[in-house]
């Protein structure tokens, strides 16, 4: 029974020693937790508090005065993270507003994403994807964070299928009826038309 | 005096049956046709209680034992998709920071549990921890509401939050977690849900053995606005340019929603994670209690056994020696 329970136990920490983003409290961040701890103190005595996502975050490096030679990219997506603090020389995301290039030293931005190729430089090589839409944060440390629903490859894409897409979507908004089936048949022509340039282009 | 000599031994072998099988049986339902009556007023159980109930818990150490390998081989699912999506919610984080204290008249918690039992005490963690969170929001002007995902957290709220809460959503595990059901559910939330601030209550995974209680904050637009115009945690928001024509307004609408979806799906996999990890430890300790149970009734077994048959042995010896004069 004592040999089970501490094998359990040593289970614990061997798993928690894998490297993961859990890392202890800064004190800068501990303030917005400091006020909450103590507030929840005074209504809940008896229970601890619980962690908020602040101590489970890797504190970000602070602005620099000087530009950084090069740019560190988080492509996150629901089911992986693509490329996780990734030094590279040079982003081109697709900003609804079109091709955004993003260089070490880029203003603090919010942009939105539509559907389209986004392409990270790092020296010689390119490698690109085709993301779906998200957003993507710039901040002033020259960090920058995609979020996006889904990307792939350019290599996995299919142009048959892509153009059989387009067709049907291309239909679908002919005989579309509602404003609900008119804006998902144009949402699905605006993604593969994007997905069919990407391939071209 | 063989009758004497039967009494002492008679007297002796009593204290050797422990007294809970002796209650035992006294409480139990079946007649006394089970006890047999030894010399002067010595009772046994038979062995046939103490062999039904040895069957019965070596059935329960089997199931739990099974149990235990179920949940270990969905932990194993589980726990990649979690690890994986956690790079999810931390870009949120790192711009609009996370404010659990934020003073808001109008917030709702989301309760994530789980629709199956026998998990540990994960669910009546989340649970105290809504209250608590309900209690600390409350005060004049402002209302917390619930919004509850899983059987067993719903179980326990309605019995005295009932008229707080807003949504019930059960069954979410019944198709493998994906982004798009969780992204539709955030959806049903945010149209059907006045809210200033969302906070989700979970539990993190961190290991087998270990599940921390977690809330994350999620602000409504309109909050953000007011928090980065009145400078603190929130103030370098404005040093953000907007890109395209959209105003700021509706960027952090969209924003706002993205962020509420995306934390949703990273909280769901891990709650779903720790619900597995506390259903492995529950069950392990379930089936170590049987193995140890059923040693102990072992222990019974052999004893009542020997008792039945020293007894047979008395009576063969003594009728023997009684004719022998």
């Amino acid at each position: 029974m004592l040999r089970q329970a501490s094998r359990l136990l040593a289970r614990g920490p061997i798993l928690a020693a894998r490297p993961r983003p859990f890392s202890t409290d800064l004190p800068a961040a501990q303030s917005a937790d400091a006020t909450f701890t103590e507030a929840w103190a005074k209504v809940i005595p008896n229970m601890d508090p619980p962690k908020t996502p602040l101590s489970f975050m890797q504190p970000r490096p602070p602005i620099h005065s000087s530009i950084p030679s090069k740019l560190t990219v988080n492509f996150v997506l629901p089911y992986a993270s693509e490329l996780a603090t990734k030094e590279v020389d040079m982003v081109i995301v697709p900003a609804t507003t079109g091709q955004m290039g993003v260089l070490p030293g880029h203003v603090a931005t919010i942009a939105e994403l539509k559907p389209g190729v986004l392409s990270v430089h790092e020296g010689n090589e390119v490698t690109k994807y085709f993301v779906s839409s998200g957003f993507v944060f710039i901040h002033a440390n020259s960090f920058a964070d995609i979020i996006s629903v889904e990307a792939v490859p350019l290599d996995q894409l299919d142009a048959n299928l892509v153009q059989k897409g387009l067709a049907d979507f291309t239909s679908k908004l002919s005989s579309a009826t509602t404003d609900l089936e008119k804006a998902e048949a144009q949402i699905g022509i605006d993604v593969h038309s994007a997905l069919n340039s990407a391939l071209t282009g | 005096m063989a009758m004497a000599a039967l009494r002492r031994e008679g007297r002796r072998f009593a204290p050797l049956i422990s007294p809970r099988p002796i209650t035992a049986v006294r409480s139990s339902p079946i007649a006394p046709s089970h006890e047999d009556e030894g010399p002067i007023g010595v009772r046994y159980i038979s062995t046939q209680v103490v062999r039904n109930r040895m069957k019965s818990v070596k059935n329960i150490q089997k199931i739990t034992k099974a149990m235990k390998m179920v949940a270990a081989s969905k932990l194993r699912a589980v726990q990649t998709k979690a690890e994986n999506s956690r790079g999810l919610w931390q870009p949120f984080t790192a711009l609009l920071g996370d404010l659990p204290s934020v003073d808001v008249k109008k917030s709702v918690v989301v309760t994530i549990s789980s629709d199956k039992g026998l998990c540990g005490g994960i669910n009546s963690t989340s649970v105290k921890i809504s209250k608590g969170i309900h209690k600390l929001n409350s005060g004049p002007e402002k209302e917390t509401k619930y919004v509850i995902l899983g059987e067993k957290a719903k179980a326990q709220l309605i019995r005295d939050s009932k008229k707080d809460i807003e949504l019930i959503i059960t069954e979410l595990q019944k198709n493998p977690l994906n982004y798009t059901q969780v992204s539709v559910l955030a959806d049903e939330i945010l149209k059907n849900v006045e809210f200033d601030a969302l906070r989700i209550v979970f539990n993190k995974f961190h290991s087998v053995v270990s599940f921390v209680p977690t809330v994350s904050t999620v602000l409504s637009p309109e909050i953000v606005e007011r928090e980065a115009e009145s400078g603190g945690k929130l103030g370098d928001l404005d040093n953000y340019e907007v890109e395209g024509g959209e105003t700021k307004g509706e960027i952090l609408q969209n924003l706002a929603e993205f962020q509420f979806s995306c934390v949703m799906f990273n909280a769901v996999l891990e709650n779903a994670c720790s619900e597995q990890g506390a259903r492995m430890s529950a069950m392990d300790s379930s089936s170590r209690n049987a193995g140890d149970m059923l040693d102990r009734l072992t222990l019974t077994y052999n004893r009542t056994r020997q008792a039945s048959i020293t007894t047979e042995l008395i009576e063969i010896i003594s009728g023997a020696s009684a004719l022998e004069g």
